[in-house]
């Protein structure tokens, strides 16, 4: 809780940068409605992947962000010597970025109604769930490969690049129930889609919980 | 002496090509001049004798490939490291084989090169995947964090691999489900199996090759003198060069 509570006291007193990563974000979802078009059924159609992809293209700066801080002065070892373990570590930063890209999303996701002319159909707290658990998706292996990555100086090309396709599916299972809250679900696919996004969470932040330790060790 | 240790480990992969060669000309020729052709498709499915075989022998690489990651990460040692370089590898290289087979059977029979079609979709992204590994691991210099890295990379990359395999299960995919004795005519049966040993005998010999190709060069870094002192953590972090 300690380490959590570090990340979000550092993004709070910097939190021009958040400000100018919800602004991206903002640019991204601009950036759609321009390259498809006037064509509003279009938009309408295709929201919930414009909103992910915005989400998952601005949290990359986010994740890349995440370690940096820690590699600069030694920190990372200053903090290993503290009575806490790698695993802790993890989870708090992990968690921290949950927040911050969740946070993202919850920025994003009214925008792009406004921005596309859409009125969800289901309820609001599911659309909030679908959010933190897809924030949670890419927070897990984003702060593991953040760590993997910090000491390369081509961070921020490798991070997505080992990122994205990984989260793949967590991307397909949060535009799919995305889609069905904003248009309607008739097949009452939801839960599916649902149970998919808290499979992936699980796999993801279990896996990468226990192979934290060694990234920090070496 | 040692120069006769190295040729004796060399029998091994040696002898795996050779026999993986053989059994892929038999394979081949059954599928090619032996099997009647397919009834809907005519000859067009013969390429399912080369591609079925390497679609199986990558999963199987990349199996290898995680298993020597959990082995590389548990015992330290530089040959489990080198086993993972060369099992993702061969692996990348079957991995692209089948996608390029995919499209040259998809252009006759589906009317298109590429279709995003959950399997071919997955398999696509499984390539990607592993070779973000292999970028990640050129990045790096020092034996000992390249050697994690790569472990840890190659660990996370294959939770990709179960996705890939059961894909045509999950979801509705215009690939047909998976390729076993069940699913199709006991006639191909024969030439499938043959190129499946083929192609793995043939891969595992690469490995074996490629294997000793990555301890040579871990002992040349061994042997290399030091770099200088860097100046600066921001040095050290590869401002100077692009590297770690």
């Amino acid at each position: 809780m300690a380490i959590l509570r570090k990340d979000l006291l550092i993004e709070w007193r910097g939190r021009s940068r958040l400000v100018a990563l919800f602004c991206y974000a903002l640019t991204f979802l601009l950036l759609f409605s321009f390259a498809v078009g006037p064509d509003a059924s279009a938009l309408q159609k295709h929201a919930a992947a414009y909103l992910w992809l915005a989400v998952l293209c601005v949290s990359t700066l986010l994740l890349v962000q995440s370690f940096q801080v820690e590699t600069e002065q030694g920190a990372l070892e200053a903090l290993l010597l503290l009575p806490v373990t790698p695993t802790a570590l993890f989870y708090g930063k992990a968690l921290a970025n949950t927040v911050f890209i969740s946070a993202l999303g919850f920025f994003a996701l009214p925008t792009a109604l406004v921005l596309f002319d859409m009125t969800p159909v289901g309820p609001t707290w599911m659309l909030a769930l679908v959010v933190v658990l897809g924030a949670g998706s890419f927070a897990a292996p984003g702060t593991l490969y953040s760590a993997l990555t910090a000491r390369l100086a081509a961070q921020q090309l490798m991070l997505p690049v080992l990122l994205f396709p990984l989260v793949v599916p967590a991307v397909l299972a949060a535009v799919k129930a995305t889609s069905l809250l904003l248009e309607g679900d008739p097949m009452g696919q939801l839960p599916i889609w649902l149970a998919v996004q808290v499979c992936f969470d699980l796999i993801y932040w279990s896996l990468c919980g226990l192979l934290f330790s060694r990234v920090v060790e070496a | 002496m040692s120069s006769d240790v190295a040729q004796d480990r060399m029998v091994l992969p040696i002898g795996l090509l050779i026999v993986g060669f053989g059994l892929l000309l038999v394979a081949h020729y059954q599928g090619l001049f032996v099997v009647p052709a397919e009834a809907a498709m005519g000859d067009v499915y013969r390429i399912l004798y080369v591609h079925v075989p390497c679609a199986w022998v990558a999963l199987v690489l990349y199996l290898l490939a995680f298993f020597a990651a959990i082995g590389s990460l548990w015992t330290g040692r530089s040959r489990w490291d080198a086993r993972v370089e060369a099992s993702v590898e061969v692996g990348l290289l079957l991995n692209a084989l089948v996608l390029i087979q995919g499209s040259i059977w998809a252009k006759p029979t589906w009317g298109v090169w590429w279709t995003w079609d959950p399997r071919l979709t997955t398999t696509a992204v499984m390539l990607v995947s592993f070779m973000g590994v292999l970028v990640l691991r050129s990045m790096i210099h020092t034996p000992a964090r390249r050697a994690v890295v790569t472990a840890i990379a190659t660990i996370v990359a294959f939770v990709d691999v179960p996705i890939v395999y059961m894909s045509v299960k999950w979801w509705n995919s215009l690939h047909q489900m998976q390729s076993t004795p069940e699913t199709v005519d006991s006639v191909m049966h024969l030439p499938l199996r043959m190129g499946a040993f083929g192609v793995l005998f043939l891969s595992l010999g690469m490995i074996g090759l490629r294997r000793r190709v990555a301890e040579q060069g871990l002992v040349h870094e061994k042997d290399a003198p030091d770099l200088p002192s860097p100046q600066s953590p921001l040095e050290l972090d590869g401002y100077q060069g692009g590297e770690e």
